[in-house]
């Protein structure tokens, strides 16, 4: 007897095999990446202990309120979305030093080794409250744009110093500029307005 | 010298389907890397809310998720048109997320613990009242890290 050849493997339904887990993973798995605004809740409040008020200076309060019929209300008074992103940017900067925008307070950050002395308004809050009527959109709305602001003074400040833009930077020099630019963004303890629908 | 073909049928040679296979594998290759298992099937509508300033969740297994809509068609009929908070693959009540949160917490290993971060999945025309009460939950369970999901917005 001589050798036995050996016979080839059919591989034609490799293809069909192929394409049957192709199918599986299309119908089972999804493209979407989760994007989204993280924010960070504050710690819950002791039940029994007496709230104390936390006294802050008036000109470091931003307030803004929504309704329930989804209008915005910035420091008494009513603006649009669109134009509250400018407001607040010019809330957390206050470059002139106005009086009515929160206080510049001296600050020393260690940037790339050397401690700097700048003025910034480590002292504001932005204070958000919404009604239990507002719509969820509007809400995500307001906030994207509180995010937006910050976002937009740290990159200038970014741009003004090393000519990048914020996200290029190091975590260092990122974590400087979060120090001169704190995210302050405060959510009121719900309050029911009007009562009970 | 060149040869004179003959006139007759020309027999044109099959196509190789040889290479199919590693066509398909490669496409199956990518999408089993692009894309990610369904978490869970909806049983609530979710139409996300729009924004622009997203960060992405980066890693998936530190990430629960609260869903928050008014129930599908099919579920109209037993569980009304009222919006309800679904998590997994169940709806909930808004007592039901403390013991959750919690148990999905313990769950974890215990140097990640602190990293848990709840996305809030909610549709657009939610009233924040449900959303407010979820974040009050959420601050009893010390779960403070939250997301709340969105879609890039078109300029």
């Amino acid at each position: 007897m001589g050798k036995r050849s050996v016979q080839e493997i059919n591989a034609s339904s490799m293809a069909d095999i192929a394409f049957l887990l192709l199918i599986f993973f299309l119908v089972t798995t999804t493209m979407s990446v989760d994007k989204g605004l993280s924010r960070r809740l504050p710690p819950p409040m002791p039940e029994k202990k007496e709230q104390k008020d936390v006294e802050i200076n008036q000109r470091n309060i931003y307030v803004v309120l929504i309704n329930s019929r989804n209008q915005v209300l910035a420091q008494g008074k009513l603006v649009d979305v669109a134009q509250l992103r400018e407001d607040v940017k010019k809330f957390i900067r206050n470059e002139g030093n106005d009086p009515t925008l929160p206080e510049l307070l001296p600050l020393s950050v260690e940037i790339d080794g050397r401690t700097e002395q700048v003025m910034a308004t480590t002292n504001h809050l932005i204070s958000l409250q919404n009604d239990r009527g507002t719509e969820y959109q509007k809400y995500i709305e307001v906030q994207n744009e509180l995010v937006a602001a910050y976002n937009e003074v740290r990159d200038d400040f970014a741009r003004q110093k090393w000519g990048v833009s914020y996200s290029e930077l190091s975590d260092e020099r990122q974590s400087a500029i979060q120090k001169i630019f704190p995210q302050k963004i405060s959510e009121a303890e719900p309050k029911n307005y009007g009562g009970k629908k | 010298m060149a040869k004179i073909r003959k006139g007759g049928k020309k027999s044109v040679p099959a196509v190789s389907t040889a290479s199919l296979p590693d066509i398909i594998f490669m496409l199956l290759f990518f999408f089993m890397v692009s894309t990610s298992m369904k978490e869970v099937t909806y049983k609530v509508d979710i139409h996300n809310p729009e924004a622009t300033e997203l960060q992405s969740l980066e890693k998936k297994s530190l990430v629960r998720y609260i869903y928050v809509g008014v129930p599908k068609r099919e579920f109209v009929k037993r569980y009304g048109s009222e919006t309800r908070i679904q998590i997994d693959d169940a709806f909930a009540e808004i007592a039901e997320i403390r013991p959750y949160v919690e148990a999905e917490r313990s769950a974890m290993k215990e140097e990640e613990q602190g990293l848990l971060t709840i996305s809030i999945k909610a549709d657009r025309e939610t009233q924040m009242g449900i959303i407010t009460d979820i974040k009050q939950e959420l601050r009893k369970a010390q779960a403070l890290k939250i997301n709340y999901a969105a879609i890039q917005k078109m300029k």
